[in-house]
């Protein structure tokens, strides 16, 4: 009986392991950075070329910094949910434009509408490689302190909004500077 | 034409992504050409950012040759990657909690795979013995049965 039992077992541990592994999403890579200080960088904002913005900037406030670029397939999908969540209370949205060209980056938000409060440029990809960004799009949530609390790997959902970004937003809002 | 497809796919192999870079000397090329063998291009995971054409394997990749023209060591490069993607990013993790797995995970397998081993092959001595043993048996009975016999029979 035993002699039975034991394949069996041993095929029910390994079916368990394959199902596991059939749900990781093997693109879904946790950063190193979360809970740590947001990169510093300087950059040029996209609508206005010769201004600069440094996360040093936004300290204080709760912001989405959102990776993004016109190649981007996926980045169409997420716009309209972007547009969506910019429309809600206490969001603040900054964009990266990520190796984009940027004649190609305003025709794009000047065609489906800017959920930015601003963007910033980075035609080279040097802020991206920073922030540890490897897929576009990408998502961050950086609190009042400027410590990166949350990243979403891929197109932000309606649900992730709903259940994650704006919870989490709240809540950072009620947190102390 | 088997030969012919074999050498299109090793020629396939060699055919790495290829950027023209100048190097101080050779001690530094060697370094680059290590540490971006050892670096995994995050978008297409199962390549290195050696082999890998993605845009941002050569971003990595620029910034690898950077680094060492400004005169960092590779130990220095790995730390700055890892802080960015974490051991992900290398295709040589460190011993850590996380990765004890990894790493042991093999050294286990490998360890009941032997114990299996080791029981099989004894159990299958025993039973050798243990036939041998009944088969002397047997023939010792045998030849008891057959001496009783002839003792009945002489009476």
């Amino acid at each position: 009986m035993v002699k039975f039992l034991i394949p069996l077992v041993l095929f029910i541990i390994m079916a368990i392991f394959l199902a596991m592994g059939l749900h990781l999403n093997p693109s879904e890579i946790p950063s190193p950075l979360l809970n740590k200080q947001a990169p510093a960088f300087t950059a040029p904002k996209l609508l206005a070329p010769t201004e600069t913005l440094s996360p040093t900037d936004l300290k204080g406030k709760v912001w989405l910094f959102n990776v993004w670029a016109s190649w981007c397939v996926s980045c169409r999908a997420e716009h309209s949910v972007l547009n969506h969540l910019a429309q809600q209370p206490n969001i603040m949205l900054v964009g990266l434009n990520y190796k984009d060209n940027p004649d190609d980056a305003r025709g794009w938000l000047t065609a489906l509408g800017n959920p930015y409060a601003v963007s910033i440029t980075d035609q080279e990809g040097r802020v991206g490689l920073d922030w540890g960004v490897y897929g576009v799009p990408e998502t961050f949530v950086i609190d009042k302190k400027g410590v990166i609390r949350h990243k979403h790997t891929g197109p932000v959902t309606v649900q992730d909004v709903e259940h994650v970004l704006q919870p989490l937003v709240a809540q950072l809002q009620a947190e102390a500077e | 034409m088997k030969g012919l497809i074999f050498l299109v796919l090793l020629w396939s192999h060699a055919a790495y992504a290829i950027d023209a870079k100048q190097f101080t000397d050779q001690k530094q090329q060697a370094a680059y050409e290590s540490l971006t063998s050892e670096l995994r291009c995050l978008v297409c995971q199962n390549q290195t950012i050696a082999d890998s054409n993605a845009e941002l394997a050569a971003d990595l990749r620029r910034q690898v040759y950077e680094m060492l023209q400004q005169g960092q060591t590779p130990e220095e490069i790995i730390a700055f990657m890892t802080a960015r993607y974490g051991d992900f990013v290398l295709y040589k993790p460190p011993f850590k909690i996380k990765t004890s797995v990894l790493w042991l995970g093999p050294l286990v397998f490998l360890s009941i795979g032997l114990l299996m081993v080791f029981w099989l092959i004894r159990t299958m001595a025993q039973k050798k013995v243990d036939a041998v043993q009944e088969q002397g048996q047997q023939e010792k009975l045998a030849k008891i049965r057959r001496l009783l016999n002839e003792e009945e029979e002489r009476f």
